[in-house]
């Protein structure tokens, strides 16, 4: 029986194909494939029908159809034509087999139905798990370079370290914030640190009292926080929200920030070379020739 | 212009997602960069207490048109434990999470508007306005 059914299919292979592909073509007009070249469309089409019939022919899940869905995947076909093109496939297959036969009972009929079965879902399941699996893949190697963008500490002078903070901060990353601050202000021995926040979008008051916190664990540690980057409107939404962030100076951009570092560690910034003077040298010098 | 629209908030990120659809909105009504930084914040403050109290509910945004005047509607509702004593959580400096506590009255003072419905055991529903002038 299992053989009979399965010889049935694979002779008149042709004709199951003819009808899949009209399927197919039919399911076309009106969704997700209206953007692919029709010559593009036909050959995926040719090349997955084989695949299903070279699966089926070896009784098991051929490399063939990994490279398939890979070679998909990689070309960013959605996973809907796959699930759609087995679905059609499925239909087709048990309409013919059933045309085929001459006597039908119910028994006969779950029979084909759990045979066909047994060749299309092996086939779903390997394509949907190639797909997850795929998206798995970029989700967590984007949430890994996202960590490792999420809190950098740059150590710019002896004594002073910046943390430049850019895009929405959530709990997660407010924690990372805090242990990379601390971090680094033990590690780098900074005497002033300062966050700047010209890249946080928006700071209501979970984001305020993180940096609080933050601020106040690294006044535990004997060293000094300065809030910069801090945009007017930023500044007017705080005090509309009532939040008080009186407790550490705060400065409209870094370059205030990092002055008022540098004096808190008793520096300046002081000019090599005058310009004027030398303008006015050169000036005298011509002069005398 | 007078259209709807809504954002689930189930997880952390949906914040982000309702604050950028409020802020999209505002910038399209007309609202200027600290106005919209204003409705951005309110809605990130509603948004959050969903998530933190209620963990699911959803955010909606309308346009308002008048004859003279323009604004911006936004209601966040959920079906969470609902709020004990609501005079309370409109004091500045009141929380149940350790936070600031300046949720609440800081989004009052953000918007024009404010209206909030609370009924213990069944849900909460907060509406603002932001008139723009």
């Amino acid at each position: 029986m299992d053989e009979r059914l399965k010889n049935v299919v694979l002779e008149h292979s042709d004709d199951i194909v003819t009808m899949w592909l009209e399927e197919i073509n039919a399911h076309k007009k009106n969704d997700y494939t209206s953007t692919i070249s029709d010559e593009m469309f036909e050959s995926t089409n040719r090349e997955f029908v084989n695949v299903i019939f070279s699966s089926i022919e070896k009784q098991g899940l051929s490399s063939d159809l990994d490279d398939f869905s890979e070679r998909l995947i990689n070309l960013g076909w959605p996973l809907s034509y796959l699930t759609d093109g087995m679905q059609v496939f499925r239909r087709v297959v048990t309409d013919f087999i059933l045309k085929q036969s001459d006597k039908i009972d119910s028994d006969y009929f779950s029979e084909v139905l759990r045979k066909v079965d047994g060749w299309v879902d092996p086939i779903i399941n390997r394509l949907v798990n190639e797909y997850s699996g795929s998206w798995e893949h970029i989700v967590s190697l984007q949430r890994v370079a996202l960590q490792e963008l999420s809190a950098p500490l740059i150590p710019v002078m002896e004594n002073i370290t910046i943390m430049p903070l850019i895009g929405t901060i959530d709990t997660e990353r407010a924690k990372l914030i805090m242990e990379n601050l601390l971090d680094g202000v033990i590690k780098h021995n900074a005497e002033v640190v300062l966050i700047d926040i010209t890249g946080v979008p928006v700071v209501d008051t979970m984001v305020a009292h993180h940096i609080i916190q933050a601020a106040e664990a690294v006044r535990l540690v004997g060293s000094r926080c300065i809030l910069v980057g801090i945009r007017p409107e930023i500044a007017q939404t705080i005090v509309n929200l009532g939040i008080d962030l009186g407790k550490f100076p705060t400065k409209s951009s870094l370059r205030k920030g990092f002055q008022t570092a540098l004096e808190l560690t008793n520096r300046r910034i002081e000019e090599t070379q005058n310009n004027d003077e030398d303008i006015e040298e050169l000036i005298d010098s011509l002069d005398r020739e | 212009m007078d259209f709807q629209s809504c954002v689930n908030i189930k997880k952390e990120w949906d914040i982000v997602g309702a604050r950028q659809l409020g802020r999209d909105i505002s910038r399209k009504i007309g609202f200027g960069t600290v106005d919209q930084a204003r409705i951005a914040t309110g809605i990130s403050e509603l948004a959050r207490n969903i998530y933190l109290y209620a963990e699911t509910g959803e955010v909606c945004f309308e346009a308002l048109e008048d004859m003279n005047k323009k604004g911006i509607r936004i209601v966040a509702i959920d079906k969470g434990p609902g709020i004990k004593d609501i005079s309370q959580v409109m004091e500045d400096g009141f929380t149940t999470s350790g936070g600031l506590g300046a949720g609440l009255p800081g989004v009052k003072r953000l918007m024009d508007e404010f209206d909030i419905v609370s009924q213990e055991g069944e849900g909460t529903e907060i509406i603002v306005v932001k008139w723009l002038r």
